[in-house]
This record gives C-alpha cells, sequence and structure tokens, in this order.
C-alpha cells in the first residue's frame, strides 16, 4: 500500500479500539517475569556456553600481544576469541568504529577478546587472566580544546552542513535586543537496564542470534557486512528488549563476539555485556557546544537567529546536531545553521533517543528565556509571538499539522503559569527557592516503510507477524489495537509476534518512527487479508464490514471463522507527497523545581507535557512513553555526565553508581495532556510517534525554573549545584 | 607522542608536568600484573552443596561458591524473571524477597542462602493468578521495556510490609514516627530500584492503589 | 572472581582463628561490597569465612546507660531501633540515608564500617591505584576527581571514605569493640579506627589481620537534636558530596562529623566549639590543611552551607 495522498475518512476515525487507552497485552508476562529476554533464553537451543568480553585497557593504539595460554588452561574454559586473530570486518556501514577484529585499539574498553567457558564464573575469572601489551598513542580525547578547530559536519548528499536564509549577520547587528549565549551539553549513555546480549548458535553456515535489537532488519544486514558472510544465512531474534533508547539500534560487540565464539567453541554461546564495560563499549550521546544568537525587535518579533553545533566523534561523522529544531521552531526572516564535527578517540557517538534535538532544546529553550527576560516578555508570550504560519528556513513548505500554541496556551492555564513569578529569587518555602520554567518542543515525524503478515488461524484468531520491536514503547499492544480495529476482531482475539528476522521487514524502532510506521504497516497487511478473505469467500473485501468478529457485505453475514486458514503479507510505503510539509509533533514543557537556598540541590516538584502528535493510539502507552522521556530529560538537566578522563581517554564514571540517573524520589507529579489532533500527512493512522517529543524541551524547563527560582543562570549541563550553590542569596 | 610498551609506574600519584603525554606515561600496565600476583588463578573452582527453599519449593543444588544468588535462580533454576541489569548492587533489578526481607541478589553468594527461604517474581503470581501488585503494575502502566518490572514489584511487595513493620526512611520528617503509605514514602523506599524507562510516577501509582491509600 | 572455598563460623573466635589461619581469607558478613569488589577482582579473597551464625546481632543496654550494638545487626534492623530513633536519631538517620533498601536489609553494622571507597580510579583496574595496588600510583590526583577528598589526603591517595553510618557514629563518639585470633580483645575510638593513607593507602582502618569486629558501642544519649544532612546530586541511591551529621544542643552547642571529605569521618572538636558562634571560622579550623583539586574545592564552602542548613532546620 502506498500512502501517496493526504489521509480521508477511514476506519480509525470511528474507531472503537485504537485511540483508546489499553493496558498492554505484553503486561501479564512482563510483571510476571516470564517475557523472555535475549540471555535468558535457556529453551531456545541446548547445551549453552558462557562467553565473556574482555575490553581494551587503553583507548588508542594497538595489540602487540596478547598470551591466552593460562586462560585457555584455566577450569572450564572451552576457548578464547581474540581480536587480533580475528580478520572478519568487524563493522558494518552502521557503526563508527570496528566492534571487533584486527590489533588496532580505537577506544577505551574496545572489546579484544570473549572468553567461552562452562559456567560464567569460570568465563569471567578466565577473562582476566589473559595478558595483553599495548603500543599506546597519545589521543585526541579533549572536546572543548578541539572544538574550535572542527570542521563543518557533511550534511546532505556530503555537502557541508550548514544553511542560511537572508542576511543572518546584518539583522542581527541591527537588532534592538540581542542574546548571545553559549551552552554545553555533557556526554551521555542509554544506560538501557537490560545489558546488550546475545545467544548465538549455528547449524551449519546458518547463523541464529537470539539477541537485544532495536532494528532487526538492519541488525541482520549488518552482521552478514560484519561477519562477511550472506545476512540471509542470519537470523535475529529479539522478541523483548529491556529498553534500548537508541543504543541498542545498531549491532554491538555482543552479537559480534557471540557469533565467533559460538563458532569457535562449536556449541552455543550466550554473551552479555557487563555493566562496567557499557559506557565505553557501546554508544553515548555525544557531547556539544552550542553557540546561540538572537536578534529581537522590541515588540519580540526574531528577526535573526543563528544556531551553531559541535560535537565529536571517532571518525569525524554522524556527530550530536544540535541545531535539528531550529529551523523549523521560531520564525525569523534572517537565519543560519552550521554544524561543526571534531575527531576524537573517544568511544564511538551515535543515537541516542532525539539526537540532535534533545540537547538542541536544552540551549534552544534556554536562549528563547534568556530573551524573553531581556525582553521583559512573558517566556510564552514570545513563543507565541513567533509562531511561524509554514517551515521559517523553508518558506514554501507547510507544516502538515502544527498547534504549538494550542499546547502552549493549554499548558499555561493547566499548571497554573500565571502565578509564577517573572523576577527570579522570589518564592520561598522554607529553605527552599521554587521557580517555574516552560519550553517548547519539536521533533520531526518521519515514517519508514514497514511491512506486517497478518494471518487467520481458522478460529477467528488474527495472528500478527513482523520484525518490529518493542522497546517498553508498547507496540505489541498499538499493533493488536490495529488488526483488532481493521479485523473487526476484540483485542483478546489478537496474537502479535514480534522481532523475528523471519516475519516481514518492518520500520523498526528508532526515530520516533516505530509507531506510526509499524502500524500503518499492519493496516496495509490487513487490507490486503481483507481482500484475500473477499477473494475466497465471494465478495469485495474493501466494501465488507468487519466487526464483532463477523463480516456483513450486502444483506449477507459470516463468522470471520469461517474464512478458515489465510495469511496476507501488506506493506506501508510513503509517496512523494509528504515532501511538501513538514511533518512534526509539537509540545509545550513546563516544570517547577525547588533548589535549597543553602546547599543548591535542585528538586523537581511537578512536571507537566502538552503533546501534539496527531491521533494517539493507546494513551495509556503513549502517556508512558511521554513522562519517561520527560525524565530522561530531568536526568540531563541535572545529573547525567559521562566524565571524561582527558588524558587516558575513556569515561571514567563507568557503571551506574557512578553515572547517575533519576531514582524515584527525583521524580514526583508528572502530567501529559494529548491534544486530540489528526494528521493526515503521516499516515492512514493520522498518528505521530511522542517517544522523542517528551525529551524535547523538559530539560529546558527544567533549567528556566531552577534560573527563575535563584536567578543563577547555569549554561554547561547537567546542573549540578557544585556550578551555582555559591551564588544564591544568602539566607539570614 | 607514542607512550611505548611498558609504562613506568610511580609509587605517588600520577605527576603530571602539564602534558597528558607525562600522564600516560606514569599508567600502570593492565591486566597481566594483576594476575601474575594472584597465584590462585587457575585453582579448581570449589563447590558446594547448598539447599534452600524458593518459592515454597525446597532446591538443592551443588555450586560453585562464586554462584551469586542472582545466577543460580536465573541459570541454575532457570529462574529468569529476576534479571542482572548491573550485577552490582546499582540497579535493583535483581531485587528477591529473602526470609520476607528484599535483598539485591547480585550482592549474595547462593551458598550463603542454606536454609533461607526465597521468594522471587514467579512466586508472587502467574500470567493467569496475578499478584494484586502486578495487577496495579499492569493497570497504571508501570513498566514499559520490562526488564526492572520484577524487580520493582518484588521490591514493592516488601516496601508496604517494611511499612507496616515501621522501619523508618529517609522521608519522614519524625524519625521515631510511624511511618505511613504516602507518595513520598513510596518514591524513597523505591529509589533502590532503577527504571530507566522512567515509570515512576506510574509505579508510585500501583503502590499506592495496591495499598489501599490515596495519593 | 577468583575461585575461593567457603566456611561458615560458629563462634566470633573461630572466624578470627579461621581468617587468621588462612592466608588470602576475608570475612563474608553482608557481602554487598566485597562481593561487588571480587567481581572487579579488586578483592581477591582465596578464603571465605561467613559470619552469619556467630550471633552478634542484637542491640543490648549497656550498664553505664548506652547500648551495645551487635557487629551483625543489620543496617535496617539498626536504623528501625527504637532507642536509636529516640535517643541516638543522628545514627539512624544517617543509615537510611545510605544506600538502599534492599542494601540495607543486607549490609551490617561491621561491614559498613568497613566499606572501602567509591574512586573511580580504584573501581577499574586498568587505571593506577595505590589503594588497590600499592605502588601502582594514583590516576585520581589529576583526574576525575569531583566526589574525592579534600582533607586528610596524601600524595598516594586522595580516596574518601564513603559511607554515612559511620560519620554518626563518628559524632556519636562511639568505639569498637575487637577481637583478635588469640582471644584478645580491645576498644578502638571510631575517631581512631580509619586511617589517613599516608603511605599506605591499601590499609583502610587500624584492624589487624583476622581481627573481627564484635560489637559498636554508643555511650550514654547526649540529648540534643540529631540531624543527619546529606548533599548528593539526586535525591537518593547516591553516595554524597558532603554530609553532616550534628547534634546541636539546647544552648546552642554543635557537634558536627562530616562525610563525603576525607578517607574516614571528619570531625575536629577543637574546631567545634565555635560552630554555633562563628561557624566560618570554626569551619576554618575544622579544615585547616585541607588540599581540594579544581573538581573537588567547592566541598569546603559546600559544607558549611550544609551544616547551616541543617541548624536551620532543627530550628524550623
Amino acid at each position: 500500500m502506498e500512502f501517496k495522498a493526504p489521509a480521508e475518512t477511514n476506519l480509525f476515525d470511528t474507531a472503537k479500539i485504537v485511540g483508546k487507552s489499553t493496558p498492554r497485552i505484553d503486561g501479564p508476562l512482563k510483571t510476571t517475569g516470564t517475557a523472555p529476554y535475549a540471555y535468558e533464553r535457556h529453551d531456545v537451543v541446548a547445551n549453552q556456553a558462557y562467553g565473556y568480553v574482555l575490553g581494551s585497557a587503553i583507548a588508542k593504539g594497538r595489540i602487540t600481544s596478547m598470551d591466552v595460554s593460562e586462560a585457555l588452561a584455566a577450569p572450564g574454559v572451552i576457548t578464547v576469541v581474540t581480536s587480533p586473530d580475528s580478520d572478519i570486518p568487524g563493522i558494518s556501514s552502521m557503526n563508527n568504529a570496528r566492534l571487533f577484529g584486527g590489533s588496532e585499539i580505537a577506544h577505551y574498553h574496545q572489546a579484544i577478546a570473549c572468553v567461552v567457558a562452562e559456567t560464567f564464573e569460570q568465563a569471567r575469572s578466565a577473562a582476566a587472566l589473559i595478558r595483553t601489551k599495548y603500543d599506546r598513542e597519545q589521543g585526541r580525547f579533549d572536546f572543548p580544546a578541539l572544538a574550535p578547530g572542527a570542521p563543518l559536519a557533511k550534511g546532505r548528499g556530503g555537502k557541508p552542513d550548514e544553511a542560511s536564509l537572508g542576511d543572518f549577520d546584518g539583522a542581527f547587528a541591527a537588532s534592538a535586543v540581542k542574546l548571545d549565549a553559549t551552552y554545553t551539553t555533557p556526554d551521555e549513555s542509554h544506560a538501557m537496564m537490560e545489558p546488550h546480549a546475545t545467544i548465538a548458535a549455528w547449524e551449519g553456515d546458518q547463523l541464529t542470534l537470539w539477541t537485544s535489537n532495536q532494528m532487526i532488519a538492519w541488525g541482520k544486514k549488518s552482521m552478514g557486512e560484519a561477519l562477511g558472510i550472506d545476512p540471509e544465512n542470519i537470523r535475529l531474534d529479539s522478541p523483548y528488549i529491556g529498553g534500548g533508547f537508541g543504543g541498542k539500534l545498531f549491532i554491538r560487540a555482543d552479537v559480534l563476539v557471540a557469533a565467533l565464539a559460538a563458532k569457535a567453541a562449536k556449541r552455543p554461546v550466550k554473551v552479555a555485556l557487563q555493566r562496567p564495560l557499557m559506557a565505553n563499549n557501546t554508544t553515548h550521546r555525544h557531547a556539544t557546544i552550542q553557540r546561540i544568537r538572537i536578534g529581537a525587535q522590541t515588540d519580540g518579533k526574531i528577526t535573526a537567529i543563528a544556531h551553531e553545533n559541535w560535537s565529536g566523534n571517532i571518525n569525524g561523522e554522524d556527530g550530536e546536531n544540535g541545531t535539528l529544531q531550529t529551523p523549523v521552531l521560531y520564525a525569523g526572516a534572517n537565519r543560519k545553521t552550521a554544524n561543526y564535527i571534531a575527531t576524537l578517540d573517544l568511544p564511538e557517538g551515535n543515537a541516542m533517543r532525539a539526537p540532535g534535538e534533545a540537547p538542541g532544546h536544552m540551549a534552544l529553550e534556554v536562549a528563547m528565556d534568556e530573551l524573553a527576560e531581556k525582553l521583559g516578555i512573558d517566556p510564552i508570550e514570545l513563543r507565541i509571538r513567533n509562531e511561524p504560519t509554514s517551515v521559517p528556513s523553508k518558506p514554501e513548505k507547510r507544516f502538515s499539522d502544527r498547534n504549538l500554541v494550542r499546547c502552549l496556551r493549554e499548558g499555561s492555564q493547566r499548571f497554573g503559569w500565571s502565578d509564577r513569578q517573572a523576577e527570579p529569587g522570589k518564592v520561598r518555602d522554607g529553605q527552599w527557592l521554587v521557580g517555574m520554567g516552560v519550553a517548547a518542543g519539536y521533533r520531526a515525524a518521519p515514517t519508514m516503510k514497514s511491512a506486517a503478515r497478518v494471518r487467520l488461524d481458522g478460529s477467528g484468531k488474527v495472528i500478527v507477524e513482523t520484525d518490529m520491536t518493542d522497546i517498553g514503547t508498547g507496540s505489541y499492544t498499538i499493533i493488536a489495537q490495529t488488526a483488532a480495529e481493521t479485523m473487526g476482531v476484540s483485542l483478546d482475539r489478537v496474537v502479535v509476534t514480534l522481532g523475528d528476522s523471519r516475519f516481514p521487514a518492518s520500520s523498526g524502532s528508532g526515530g520516533q518512527w516505530g509507531a506510526a510506521s509499524s502500524t500503518a504497516g499492519v493496516y496495509a497487511a490487513c487490507v490486503n487479508l481483507r481482500r484475500a478473505i473477499g477473494e475466497k469467500m465471494g465478495f469485495n473485501g474493501d466494501d465488507a464490514v468487519f466487526a464483532d468478529g463477523r463480516i456483513r457485505t450486502g444483506n449477507q453475514v459470516v463468522d470471520l471463522a469461517d474464512a478458515g486458514s489465510l495469511s496476507a503479507d501488506g506493506e506501508i510505503t510513503f509517496g512523494e507527497f509528504k515532501r511538501g510539509y513538514d511533518v512534526g509533533t509539537y509540545a509545550a514543557h513546563f516544570a517547577e523545581v525547588a533548589v535549597n537556598a543553602y546547599t543548591g540541590e535542585a528538586r523537581i516538584r511537578r512536571m507537566l507535557a502538552v503533546c501534539d502528535a496527531g491521533r494517539i493510539l493507546n494513551p495509556l502507552s503513549a502517556r508512558s512513553q511521554v513522562i519517561g522521556a520527560m525524565v530522561m530529560a530531568a536526568g540531563a538537566a541535572l545529573m547525567e555526565e559521562l566524565a571524561v578522563d582527558k588524558r587516558f581517554g575513556l569515561f571514567i564514571n563507568h557503571d551506574l553508581a557512578g553515572y547517575e540517573v533519576p531514582v524515584h524520589a527525583d521524580i514526583t507529579r508528572q502530567d501529559v495532556v494529548f491534544l486530540d489532533t489528526l494528521d493526515p500527512i503521516i499516515s492512514p493512522m493520522k498518528a505521530k510517534g511522542v517517544g522523542e517529543l517528551g525529551i524535547c524541551g523538559p530539560g529546558a524547563a527544567i533549567a528556566n525554573a531552577i534560573y527563575n527560582a535563584t536567578g543563577v543562570r547555569v549554561r554547561d549541563y547537567p546542573i549540578t549545584l557544585d556550578k551555582y550553590f555559591e551564588k544564591l542569596p544568602t539566607i539570614a | 607522542m607514542n607512550g611505548k610498551g611498558e609504562l613506568a609506574v610511580s609509587r605517588r600519584g600520577v605527576i603530571v608536568g602539564g602534558t597528558s603525554a607525562v600522564a600516560l606515561a606514569s599508567l600502570p600496565a593492565s591486566g597481566q600484573e594483576r594476575a601474575q600476583a594472584q597465584p590462585s588463578a587457575s585453582m579448581p573452582p570449589a563447590a558446594m552443596p547448598v539447599a534452600f527453599e524458593v518459592n515454597g519449593a525446597p532446591v538443592e543444588l551443588t555450586l560453585d561458591t562464586r554462584t551469586t544468588l542472582l545466577d543460580a535462580l536465573r541459570e541454575h533454576l532457570k529462574l529468569t524473571g529476576t534479571k542482572k541489569g548491573c550485577d552490582h548492587g546499582q540497579c535493583g533489578a535483581c531485587t528477591v524477597i529473602v526470609n520476607g526481607q528484599r535483598i539485591n541478589s547480585c550482592l549474595s553468594l547462593a551458598v550463603q542462602h542454606q536454609g533461607d527461604t526465597v521468594k522471587t517474581i514467579e512466586g508472587l503470581g502467574t500470567p493467569a493468578n496475578l499478584h494484586p501488585m502486578q495487577a496495579a503494575f499492569i493497570k497504571h502502566d508501570g513498566y514499559q521495556c520490562g526488564y526492572c518490572t520484577p524487580g520493582q514489584i518484588c521490591s514493592a511487595v516488601a516496601v508496604l510490609d517494611e511499612i507496616k513493620a515501621g522501619v523508618p526512611s529517609h522521608a519522614q520528617d519524625d524519625i521515631t514516627a510511624k511511618p505511613r503509605v504516602t507518595s513520598d514514602e513510596l518514591r524513597e523506599r523505591m529509589s533502590g530500584n532503577i527504571c530507566r524507562c522512567g515509570a515512576y510516577s506510574n509505579i508510585a501509582e500501583a503502590i499506592l492503589e495496591t495499598a489501599g491509600a490515596k495519593a | 572472581m577468583k575461585s575461593f572455598t567457603y566456611e561458615r563460623a560458629k563462634t566470633p573466635a573461630e572466624a578470627a582463628g579461621s581468617v587468621a589461619k588462612a592466608s588470602g581469607a576475608k570475612f563474608l558478613a553482608g557481602g554487598t561490597n566485597l562481593l561487588d569488589l571480587m567481581k572487579l577482582e579488586i578483592e581477591t579473597p582465596t578464603h571465605l569465612v561467613d559470619v552469619q551464625d556467630i550471633g552478634l546481632d542484637t542491640i543490648e543496654k549497656t550498664k553505664d546507660g548506652g547500648l551495645r550494638i551487635g557487629a551483625l545487626v543489620t543496617n535496617t534492623a539498626l536504623a528501625s531501633d527504637q532507642r536509636i530513633r529516640r535517643d541516638y536519631g543522628v545514627l539512624s538517620r544517617a543509615i537510611v540515608a545510605g544506600a538502599s533498601g534492599q542494601l540495607r536489609n543486607k549490609a551490617t553494622t561491621a561491614g559498613n564500617l568497613l566499606q572501602r571507597t567509591r574512586c573511580p580510579y580504584f573501581y577499574d583496574t586498568n587505571m593506577a591505584c595505590n589503594k588497590r595496588q600499592p605502588g601502582s600510583g594514583c590516576a585520581a590526583i589529576q583526574g576525575y576527581s569531583r566526589q574525592l577528598g579534600v582533607i586528610g589526603t596524601s600524595d598516594s591517595c586522595i580516596a574518601t571514605y564513603p559511607g554515612d553510618m559511620a560519620i554518626a557514629l563518628r559524632v556519636l563518639d562511639a568505639t569498637i569493640a575487637t577481637v583478635k585470633p588469640d582471644g584478645a580483645t580491645r576498644t578502638i575510638a571510631m575517631a581512631d579506627f580509619h586511617r589517613l593513607p599516608g603511605d599506605t593507602p591499601q590499609f583502610d582502618t587500624v584492624l589487624e589481620r583476622g581481627e573481627l569486629i564484635t560489637h559498636v558501642d554508643l555511650p550514654r544519649p547526649i540529648g540534643g537534636q540529631h540531624v543527619y544532612r546529606k548533599v548528593r546530586d539526586r535525591a537518593s541511591y547516591a553516595f554524597a558530596l558532603v554530609s553532616v551529621a550534628a547534634v546541636i544542643q539546647p544552648d546552642g552547642k554543635v557537634r558536627a562529623a562530616f562525610g563525603g571529605m576525607a578517607p574516614k569521618p571528619w570531625r575536629v572538636e577543637a574546631g567545634e566549639a565555635g560552630l554555633h558562634e562563628d561557624p566560618a571560622a570554626a569551619m576554618e579550623t575544622i579544615f585547616s590543611g585541607a588540599r581540594p583539586t579544581e573538581d573537588n574545592a567547592f566541598k569546603i564552602p559546600l559544607a558549611q552551607r550544609a551544616l547551616a542548613s541543617a541548624v536551620a532546620q532543627t530550628r524550623s
């Protein structure tokens, strides 16, 4: 099914199941511990051995020798696979650094060996017996020092990643009110709760990988590239994924060494990356430096806006582009964005939840707050005054559906924004200074082609099979809702099976495209199945009404079960017409934060997000996506930072005690409101994702609330107390 | 700028003379030195019998002494509902209830639990017969990816017992007072269970409902 | 984790004897720190003597009006004890400010005192660390040291003692009772229990090999208002940047010990006298000789503000 024109009225506009709050169909498994995650699939293959990964002790250089004799002689050890002895490509086109193979060390904790033993305890202790000698090289570890000399990143078609419209310099110089500020965001870790893990088994040249991966089709292709084998000989299976946030978009060392180790051991091998290895071995969100200049008239109208961004990566590519939202969010005739990237020898940076926009909003939306104060205009009002009518950077491009102003107004009312004191430092509650902050949010709503198979099993049950993944996003349930709605059955008559590369290839989970794309793909397959049923039973499937487990056509009513066993594949593809539109999601984020006047401890009191994302397929799980993203944004604002040791080139706080993420006590009341909007440009479902929208803005709202509470502006994230407590007003 | 080969080690602090190259030269070599310092490296692993009760059923195992309670459950008894998130007591995914008290099963050797009574998520309820806390987590969507969820639920069940028993918490203004089931209490007490998906506020609501309390 | 043998001792003397006998032996109580470190091969005992069956798990009144806390009383049990909550509130508060409910259920009084540093360079075995591998150097001194010590440190080591309970024990003038393998017992003041690193940072405490903590003794209650003010980045389940255990008397006199600052609970009695009249000057005395790094210099003014916050808390 090609989606080649805006969606018209369709069955989802009168839906009984889609759009209704629905407890997750995988809930009973997840809450009873019976949902199987990658490392724990004892039942899929017999005789599993344990692999344990050894990471490089240096950040840059090469291995000169590796002595594995003692490890091999250790009790229970079956084999040891080492990087210098592996001549596989060891990298896919989607990785920024080689995962395994060869003697070169490109970053700290790069996988250099995998010990396979009968037990986990044996493999772990034998890994410590490997003796490795290195030639160390000096590396490029100091991003702030290297950033000023960094070149422009490569943008679309290899062209330098910069854009401009009008005359920024002239307009900025002439503007009545100017803001010129620089913000920094640190390297961050996905820190998903389930470590990267894989069970690998070979049967001849056929490789099966029970793994934890967000993008099954990419993973299959990438494993073919990394191993140098035909991807058609590879099967991936990831029915349950214990969190990804972008950290499991691409294959990682666990799956590659598990495959190599299983080959060498001649038996299935399971590998999980140990937590202290994850921060440096896998990917992270890159640190950024962002300079924002905004010029405005005294009435608040922006006349000039520039956003420059610096980040760094191991291959000098694929950085963290904080400017992504800036061409879209606010009006202004004269504009400029530029994205620079330094080459570093730190571990590989790659996508983490809303790559680019998440840190981008932490800069832009604080800049807007600063501008509002300079202008003496309420920050919500300032945003409303700069609401564009078409895409500001490409005025010929329309918005598919944009309701940011409604989000801001509704949020303002619900949050009690009118109680906010514009002058900072004015609200006290005992030892605490209390402030409110707001930020707007924009995240693009891309779609990807997505396929599924839908079957009838003869009993009226509908079975959906697609390689789509559920990384906590609620895919199982929205897919079941879509199939139930389209096939006219109740939810309990739908069985959803996900994550297996033997199923039709879906959009996968990433970039906030999963919900919109995969449900549309399931809809396409259901439409094909309805036609196939019609053909079999002698009616036009498109005209029949599928409801309550029955099919009504003309005067005829038959049971769905009467159609017997049938199967249909379907795929949604997206047409060219979409290019005329910017399809995005919008939010207004609010936060109230209390700051201890003595110590500077910042504690969030409440948060609100008002979201505009088209039809919300399952308000219950969509709300969870948003509150979860707000929690991650709170972490980014207040505590999360991979600390770089610039001498040795590593993230030194590489465990969950050193890298602090929010805990229960950090998160109090969170409210989410979804506007009742529909976006006919996105897909037949008129629904857009929210999983990344939720992290675009709350961090800035928190930062702005801290400023409102204290009168101290911190532009370097995370906003930890050491950066400002000495500037807090003294208490009598 | 290569700091080659074996690296000199200073007994005192790494003295950096203004350039990072100097610092590099003072790094210790890795791995091998530690290995050499440990004569017991290839000693055969010590195995021991251990017997305890899991979810009401007696189990007897002979285990490498190094086996944690967590790995005994997951790898030997195939009770994989209990999760390994960090293996270092930093996340709470491995929470189980031993002799009525919640602990991190990753930081406990199986052999320490001779004669103990262990309850895991599998012992609380099944998909067909959910524990009220499990049902409340489903109703309030108190999870997303599901990986921390069994630990959250075991912790939540134990937390309500702890409050009942009067165990104090950091959330109390008056440490001598009897604690009550409030949002603040629950959030503080549940803080040893990290949820990176950020389901915290839903989890708090699920626990409050199970406790029969109002927010 | 290196392989080890395991036994359960029946009495304190038997446990001490077993550890003294086998080279590479260690006591195992809750295990929450020891097992963590064994997995990383920072600790590599060859024999573990599990002390869970040796008793020492009660809290008894002493004849001078204090309390005698068994070494194996769990953190939860100690914090929950009504006498502790009423008469030694700072101790109960310090315990519940630390770790998580799960860890406190397992961690013991003695084990908590022996908790090792959380310095990230101690935890990464590829890094130089004189505490982990004597003579290897200290990668922390010029490294990421935001969490690390500002006073009592040396050119060999800037690690902190990371716990909370001990800070309260220090302000309460607790003492530690031990038994040695030969059966001899001794009493160690909290002030003397943790060592400063000097040239031998590998030794965290003054305990000798095979010496087993049997009790922690609290002197009779001192009254006053008890506060434990812990300052950290996130609201719970985190180590302190700075913490203060304080007891404030009705006349305004303050006792205060500080955590997160030093290799031991930091208390300077000579400086305390002035805390209620001229806190700035008193704090200068208490932290005189501090040698912070650029990363952690903030801890000294923060400690003063944390104490001020604690005092203010008792007034409200």
